[in-house]
């Protein structure tokens, strides 16, 4: 241990606040995104599957096709 | 060989071997980075001239040369997008664009309060700490134009010419600290020589290092994934493993 006690580690003579904001953001910034790529796989997953449920459950029937009407016409803007 | 590229460029094989290998990534690539980050935090020696400021060098080394690495990694497959057009080399630059901006960022971050208690600045144009900013601008504009066109293919031959334009920005990098005589000190790597630091700094270092790159290689095989699982929803494959997934 570089340090004689615990309230010497936390201090850092002075320069505690530089070393231990650093490690924080780091800390936090990093574990924040593993999260967020975990739960966007888990998102990404959990719609694929409802969307081949949905798939299963509608296919062998006749799907309705919705009457034609001339009320609105979607244009692309390109 | 060639079998094998072919393979790589398969996102199904992608998918398996990136499953098998994650669990790995993961445990080791925590396992490093506490080891390193513990040991460069409370045992290693203070040095003798900056004091316990330097601990900071153990985060901000590591994200420092990911930045770099990723951006390197990021333009090799922009190479392959282009020659071959293969479909996962532009996954891989989707996916870790982002992992980048982070380590750019934190790098940055860390630099700037290192730098208050060293050079007693947070900021100076200093000519790496401007070239580390330019990183941080490529890597916004990369993902920024990714997401700006919406055909998949136009959007992967412009980000690979964008990627490959700001390559230059690299050595610049690299090489800033020998060519212009500013703030920043010199590198702390080097493969030639041997280790200017004493080895109680050097081995945390060199092990968070390590555990950043295995952390890394978890984050884009996960972000890899979530690619391809959007982009193939279609195909056969993805719809068979997803609905044995949920067993």
């Amino acid at each position: 241990m570089a340090f004689d006690s615990f309230s010497a580690f936390i201090a850092m003579e002075g320069h505690g606040p530089y070393v231990w904001a650093c490690y924080a953001v780091f800390v936090v910034l990093l574990a924040g995104l593993m999260v967020w790529s975990v739960k966007r796989n888990q998102s990404v997953l959990g719609a694929c599957q409802r969307r081949y449920e949905t798939d299963a459950k509608t296919s062998g029937q006749t799907t309705r096709k919705a009457p034609a009407t001339f009320t609105r016409v979607e244009i692309s803007q390109d | 060989m060639w079998q094998f590229f072919h393979k790589l460029g398969s996102p199904k094989w992608f998918f398996g071997i990136a499953t098998r290998f994650m669990p790995w990534l993961l445990a080791g690539g925590l396992l490093l980075l506490a080891a390193g980050l513990i040991w460069g935090l409370a045992f290693a020696p203070k040095d003798y001239l900056q004091g316990n400021s330097y601990r900071i060098i153990f985060i901000h080394v590591p994200s420092a040369f990911l930045a770099q690495s990723i951006y390197i990694s990021m333009a090799v497959a922009a190479v392959v997008t282009l020659v071959w057009r293969m479909k996962l080399a532009d996954v891989f630059v989707k996916a870790i664009a982002p992992v980048g901006l982070l380590f750019t960022f934190l790098a940055l971050f860390t630099g700037a309060i290192w730098g208050k208690p060293t050079w007693g600045t947070w900021w100076v144009w200093d000519a790496r700490l401007t070239a580390m900013l330019i990183l941080l601008f490529l890597y916004g504009g990369v993902i920024a134009l990714d997401r700006a066109i919406n055909d998949e293919k136009s959007a992967a031959r412009a980000v690979a010419v964008l990627v490959l334009v700001g390559v230059v920005n690299i050595p610049i990098i690299k090489y800033s600290v020998d060519w212009w005589n500013t703030l920043h000190q010199p590198a702390t790597f080097k493969l030639t020589e041997k280790p200017t630091m004493p080895m109680e700094m050097w081995l945390p270092l060199l092990l968070s290092v390590l555990g950043l790159y295995l952390l890394f290689g978890w984050l884009a095989c996960i972000r890899m994934k979530t690619e391809i699982l959007v982009r193939e929803q279609r195909t056969r494959w993805v719809r068979e493993l997803v609905l044995a997934g949920r067993k």
